[in-house]
């Protein structure tokens, strides 16, 4: 069973490289699947160029699912991680 | 050996192999295999080479260049461990048996193209980045070395088209003997560099990446601006010989480092350095410097992401201030961006002619929410020493009373938040549009100083761009144009109680220096290696005896009339 949680970027510049960069080491921490979705598609949030590949701007809504063994923590950490980066709530 | 002439950048010898650092051929050929399992390998031990490079470049980007800067390598050595990157390289060997290059093109550029194709500015560039890593990994595939100033760990010359910034950043005084480059002139970023750092350069050579190969030795003669490739013995004994020599004119130059600049009539003027970071400061002190004429802030905004913050820039200001003790001056140039210096990450419009377009104080009046931030850094940083603020390309009082006025509202509001700023600050412009030379006895009255920027008034009055190799032959220092513009700039300095300083390169030529000493300039901002020659040379000049050619000078027609002229004077 899969865990999810949504969040709205508020950076100015979207998600960009600096904090994509930080999600994705994170990400590769858990051994749960991890996807974020926007707009309809969806990408492993342990490639960066999937990340960077949606091209996230600023107020978008995104999702976030996790699905494994340690999804629960790997989902807190992760909106944790956005919030921390200044990059959404 | 070959010998080649080019524009000598930066004084001293130096003598090693070549270390190019140019992106190497990475052409190959589709070819079917028939152990997947090995090719796999090969694709994980490329992949594993370009990732300790990879980081050996960050962690020395996180030194020289910051925290910052060093992100990017983060976001590259994440491409290399990319799963939707690497799994389908990997499949494609296994399925369709082809070679891992082939492989690795296909994949990359599908992602390339999908970056190029979104309608974010921002993520199109990022496609540059793929394609860095991917190039990275062909080059391991291929054999061949992907160079970067950072993998350098023995003695070399640097040899390339030319040197970004960052590239200058990350040399290693160490290792890098010298360089020599393809293109630019005395001005460009990197012969400014070379300078700063100290180390022999020979620029605008236009060919020698073709010229010289792996592993040439080669000799940088950054003193006549010679390159020898594979020179004889001979050649070799001749070159260690001017080495030598030029090693004990140092010796006797650094006599004069504690010594003020004193004329042969006992008049005193100022030599001062220019710099471009913190760092530098080192260099100004260590060679006699008796302030800062010049900080170019421009650094702090290049090479980055975003733009800097207040207190990043008010640690740079501080600490440039703390280590010129003594009260020596320092005179920051606030940001002088736009034309051909970019910034990616303000999103400015290409322009036909960005030298006379949105830049510097054009780009910081409309732009005040950036400009404010420098202002506030500024002001904060005042109480650590002896700041003075210029501002650069003025062409109207108009801009200066707004650039002015934006100062002296942020001082207002620092004083008001409680926050400390000296009240004994002086402003000033950087003269570099002939308009405000022309009229400098009405600018006169309302700024504190003058400090004449030879590389671009040069350019603006001669109508000739400075990169343009075709017409560089208008570049002309001693132009009596150029002389009439700066004598009625001191003038008008001198007729209301100001100073004029020049910060341009002229202010370190040794033909120049006698013009300007006669015409009474008072501070002359140079290179730091620049500094302790001035010195030696106005040491034996009569201020006086200069003085009273300046009619004459003034009234020539051509700048080779004027050169001759000089040199006979003063036995040049």
């Amino acid at each position: 069973m899969a865990v999810e949680k949504t969040a709205t970027i508020t950076d100015e510049t979207g998600v960009h490289a600096r904090p994509a960069t930080v999600l994705v080491n994170k990400a590769g921490q858990f051994t749960s699947d991890i996807k974020m979705e926007y707009n309809g598609k969806s990408v492993n949030l342990k490639s960066i160029m999937g990340v960077m590949s949606l091209g996230i701007p600023k107020d978008s809504e995104i999702k976030i699912v996790a699905e494994g063994t340690d999804e629960q923590e790997a989902l807190d950490t992760i909106i944790d991680t956005i919030k921390k980066e200044g990059l959404g709530e | 050996m070959s010998n080649i002439q080019g524009i000598a950048a930066s004084s001293g010898i130096a003598i090693a192999k070549v270390y190019k650092l140019a992106v190497p051929d990475l052409s190959f050929e589709k070819k079917q295999i028939d152990n997947p399992e090995k090719e796999v390998e090969r694709l994980n031990q490329a992949l594993e080479i370009s990732k300790q490079e990879l980081e050996k470049i960050k962690e020395n980007a996180r030194k020289t260049l910051g925290d910052e800067h060093a992100e990017i390598f983060s976001a590259h050595l994440l491409v290399l461990s990319d799963p939707e990157m690497i799994n389908p390289i990997q499949e494609k060997i296994k399925s369709d048996n082809i070679n891992a290059e082939v492989a690795l093109d296909e994949t990359a550029n599908m992602f390339i193209d999908m970056f190029k194709a979104m309608d974010n500015e921002y993520m199109r560039e990022r496609a540059a980045d793929i394609q860095d890593v991917t190039k990275r990994i062909m080059a391991h595939l291929l054999n061949v070395t992907f160079p970067n100033p950072a993998l350098i760990d023995e003695e070399v010359i640097v040899v390339a088209e030319d040197l970004t910034p960052s590239d200058t950043a990350q040399l290693n005084k160490q290792f890098v003997k010298g360089f020599t480059t393809n293109i630019g002139g005395r001005t460009s970023h990197s012969a400014i560099m070379a300078r700063s750092l100290e180390i022999p350069a020979v620029v605008g050579t236009k060919t020698i990446t073709s010229d010289a190969n792996k592993d040439d030795i080669i000799i940088v003669d950054g003193i006549d601006g010679q390159i020898i490739i594979n020179p004889s013995e001979q050649e070799i004994a001749t070159y260690k010989k001017k080495q030598e020599e030029f090693e004990e004119q140092k010796q006797v130059w650094a006599k004069l480092k504690d010594e003020p600049t004193i004329s042969a009539d006992n008049e005193h003027v100022e030599l001062v350095a220019n710099i471009g970071t913190p760092e530098d400061v080192t260099g100004v002190l260590n060679n006699g410097g008796e302030g800062v004429g010049l900080y170019r802030t421009e650094f702090l905004y290049m090479g980055k992401t975003e733009l800097p913050t207040e207190e990043e820039q008010f640690e740079a200001y501080k600490s440039v201030l703390e280590q010129m003790d003594d009260n020596k001056p320092v005179v920051v140039r606030t940001l002088d961006i736009g034309g051909d210096k970019e910034l990616s990450y303000l999103k400015l419009p290409e322009e036909m002619n960005p030298f006379l377009g949105f830049r510097a104080i054009r780009l910081c009046l409309e732009r005040d929410d950036i400009f404010r931030v420098q202002l506030r850094a500024l002001l904060r940083a005042s109480i650590y020493g002896n700041l003075k603020i210029m501002f650069p390309m003025i062409a109207t009082l108009d801009e200066f009373r707004q650039a002015k006025a934006l100062l002296l509202e942020e001082k207002e509001n620092l004083k008001s938040e409680g926050k400390d700023v000296s009240d004994d600050i002086e402003v000033g412009i950087m003269v570099e549009i002939p308009s405000t030379a022309v009229i400098a006895r009405q600018f006169a009255k309302e700024v504190d100083f003058f400090s004449i920027g030879t590389n671009d008034l040069i350019q603006y009055t001669m109508a000739a761009d400075r990169m343009n190799e075709r017409v560089s032959y208008l570049y002309q220092p001693y132009h009596p144009a150029i002389l009439n513009l700066v004598n009625n700039v001191i003038e008008a300095a001198h007729a209301e109680g100001k100073w004029a300083g020049m910060c341009g390169e002229m202010a370190g030529d040794s033909i120049a220096i006698p013009i300007l000493l006669g015409l009474g300039l008072d501070e002359f901002s140079m290179s730091a290696t620049s500094i302790l020659p001035a010195r030696t040379q106005i040491k034996d000049l009569s201020k006086k005896e200069l003085a009273s050619y300046k009619d004459q000078l003034l009234s020539m027609s051509t700048a080779d009339e004027v050169e001759e002229f000089i040199k006979e004077k003063t036995n040049q």
